[in-house]
């Protein structure tokens, strides 16, 4: 469906993105992870046939977004990183004007306008006015003018940014949803745990760069191991106890706040620490996750 | 599914007139239509009633002072027939660079609405061309309400009159997309301040009130290198029935600002939103 190779975005001679190659199939869902400023919005905007590139190849659903944008446009749905919906309009207009804008007729936006509000929970909304609904239903109602195309192909930039963990959660089941019906989903993020849930495949993106690619599983796999200790000594002795305990698991990261120590058995690399005769603040162990596959790649941490 | 069209992209210039405009406007048009009958209906009756306050005012009122006024053509009208098609052409420039200007730089600015537009299958040009469309029908309008008045009052002279209305929705066409271009290029409410800066003293000084004949012929040569001396000669031509061949220039001078303005604010749209 997707095919860029080597896709160069430069601003004058800042490179947003320099050189990202990726595919993706029907039916599947593609992740694009990485912190703000990555290039993944930048990827998106030329994979959404809004801005050319400046180097390299791309195809989408075969076509060539730089010759023909519109005829790709009508066949994407796109979800904006903030929302844009029409403030003039209500709810329901919201979807019907938007289906005119692909030139669709009228009685057939109609019927999809009212399946995508029960789709989105917002039948009782239709009426209302769209500065009167919340974050996480704007989220929803813009979700669902983006399938009012039927489109083969959903972007979604950072779905979920801004919306409280409550409505996250309603969001997501959503997104499933649309994944088991076999939509194409291209999804930036910069939450590793919506990348875990929601991404069959992903690269991680950093400076325009792709840093690695794979499933979630995988990636975690092989860049990280099983567990993670997390201890925290006080942000003044981190650095100190970091010395001592050198060797101890697989790798370990110092953070400005806490030590990470990568390891198939957290509760062990514990029982050493403090058979070594320190005393952590707090300890954790947890599974690892995208984000410490991200500190490996790249050193820092994802939301900073 | 992996044929891919060329290696590098074309350059803007070579792509074709498809990636501009998808022959929809009209859906940009039924947006704006809706979203007018959600708005205040008091800041669309104002701007029909303005030029009407003015005409009764300075028409009615100054006229009774005044009498009579040479027209370019030499021609004695009464003041209030004088000034009555100069105050529509106003009507028709006033009621399109209030819908492309302030209407467009908020949708442009705050409501981002060209964005979500343009991730459709709409192209620049249709944004454009939608919008301006929905200006003119505004400020036609107007005019009609505006000629209905004025044939009330009897200061319709000629039968000519009666394409005073074509005329009027040329003028606004031609302030709606230079309007919009112009608007396409702000970036600050200090900014959109400048055009009200340029349109009062056009409204005011460009024939409007008196013959042009009493300026020095320096000023003469400003006044004619305006907009809305042209419409208000156009007009005034037609509804005064004094109709020669020299009106055509007016026309000209209109179709050309049209095309200037459609020009610029196909390109800038693409410029701003399909980089």
């Amino acid at each position: 469906m997707i095919v860029a190779e080597n896709l160069v975005k430069k601003y004058k001679e800042f490179a947003a993105v320099d050189g990202v190659s990726f595919e993706v199939a029907a039916g599947e869902s593609f992740g694009l992870l990485g912190p703000n400023g990555a290039g993944k919005s930048t990827t998106m905007r030329m994979v959404g046939a809004v801005s050319t590139r400046t180097a390299g190849t791309l195809s989408i659903l075969g076509m060539d977004p730089d010759r023909r944008g519109p005829e790709i446009r009508s066949r994407l749905g796109v979800v904006p990183q903030a929302d844009n919906l029409d403030t003039e309009l209500r709810v329901r207009e919201n979807l019907l004007v938007y289906g005119r804008y692909f030139g669709l007729p009228r009685a057939q936006v109609a019927r999809r306008a009212d399946e995508l509000l029960e789709f989105a929970q917002l039948t009782e909304k239709a009426k209302s006015k769209v500065d009167a609904l919340s974050g996480g239903m704007k989220r929803r109602l813009t979700i669902a003018r983006a399938l009012i195309n039927d489109p083969s192909i959903l972007l979604l930039d950072e779905p979920t940014t801004g919306v409280d963990p409550q409505a996250r959660h309603i969001l997501w089941d959503r997104l499933f949803r649309l994944k088991e019906q076999g939509t194409t989903l291209l999804l930036t993020t910069h939450y590793m745990d919506e990348a875990e849930q929601l991404c069959d495949r992903l690269v991680v993106v950093d400076k325009g760069v792709i840093m690695a690619e794979g499933a979630p599983a995988e990636l975690i796999r092989r860049y990280s191991s099983r567990e993670v200790l997390e201890v925290r000594f006080g942000s003044d002795l981190n650095a100190e106890v970091a010395g001592r305990i050198a060797g101890m698991g697989d790798r370990i990261e110092v953070l400005p706040d806490r030590i990470l120590i990568y390891s198939e058995n957290g509760e062990s690399e514990l029982v050493r620490i403090i058979d070594a005769g320190l005393r952590p603040i707090t300890s954790l162990v947890r599974r690892s996750s995208l984000e410490d596959v991200f500190l490996r790649l790249t050193g820092r941490t994802l939301i900073e | 599914m992996t044929e891919v069209d060329d290696v590098r992209p074309a350059p803007a210039a070579a792509r074709p007139f498809g990636a501009l405009y998808a022959g929809n406007a009209r859906s940009v048009m039924a947006r704006g239509w809706r979203a007018t009958r959600s708005t205040n209906w008091l800041v669309v009756v104002s701007g029909f009633f303005e030029p009407i306050f003015y005409l009764l005012s300075m028409g009615l009122g100054l006229g009774a002072l005044i009498g009579t006024v040479t027209t370019a053509s030499g021609q004695q009208v009464p003041y209030a027939a004088f000034i009555a098609p100069a105050l529509l052409a106003v009507a028709a420039m006033n009621g399109a660079i209030y819908d492309s200007t302030w209407n467009v730089f908020f949708k442009m600015q705050f409501a981002r609405l060209y964005e979500g537009m343009l991730s459709t299958s709409l192209g620049p040009l249709d944004v454009a061309l939608g919008e301006i469309s929905l200006a003119l029908l505004r400020g036609g309008l107007y005019a009609t309400g505006f000629m209905v008045v004025m044939q009330v009052l009897g200061l319709n002279l000629s039968w000519w009159a009666l394409l005073a209305l074509p005329a009027v929705l040329l003028i606004a066409f031609g302030f709606a997309s230079v309007g919009m271009a112009v608007t396409s290029y702000l970036k600050t409410f200090q900014q959109m301040d400048w055009v009200n800066f340029v349109m009062l003293p056009m409204f005011l000084f460009s024939a409007t009130f008196y013959p042009l004949s009493v300026y020095p012929q320096p000023i003469q040569y400003l006044i004619q290198a305006l907009p809305l001396w042209h419409g208000v000669e156009l007009v005034r031509g037609l509804t005064t029935g004094q109709v020669d061949a020299g009106l055509l220039w007016h026309v000209l001078y209109y179709l050309a600002m049209i095309l200037v303005g459609l020009v610029l604010t196909t390109g800038r749209l693409r410029a701003l939103f399909l980089d």
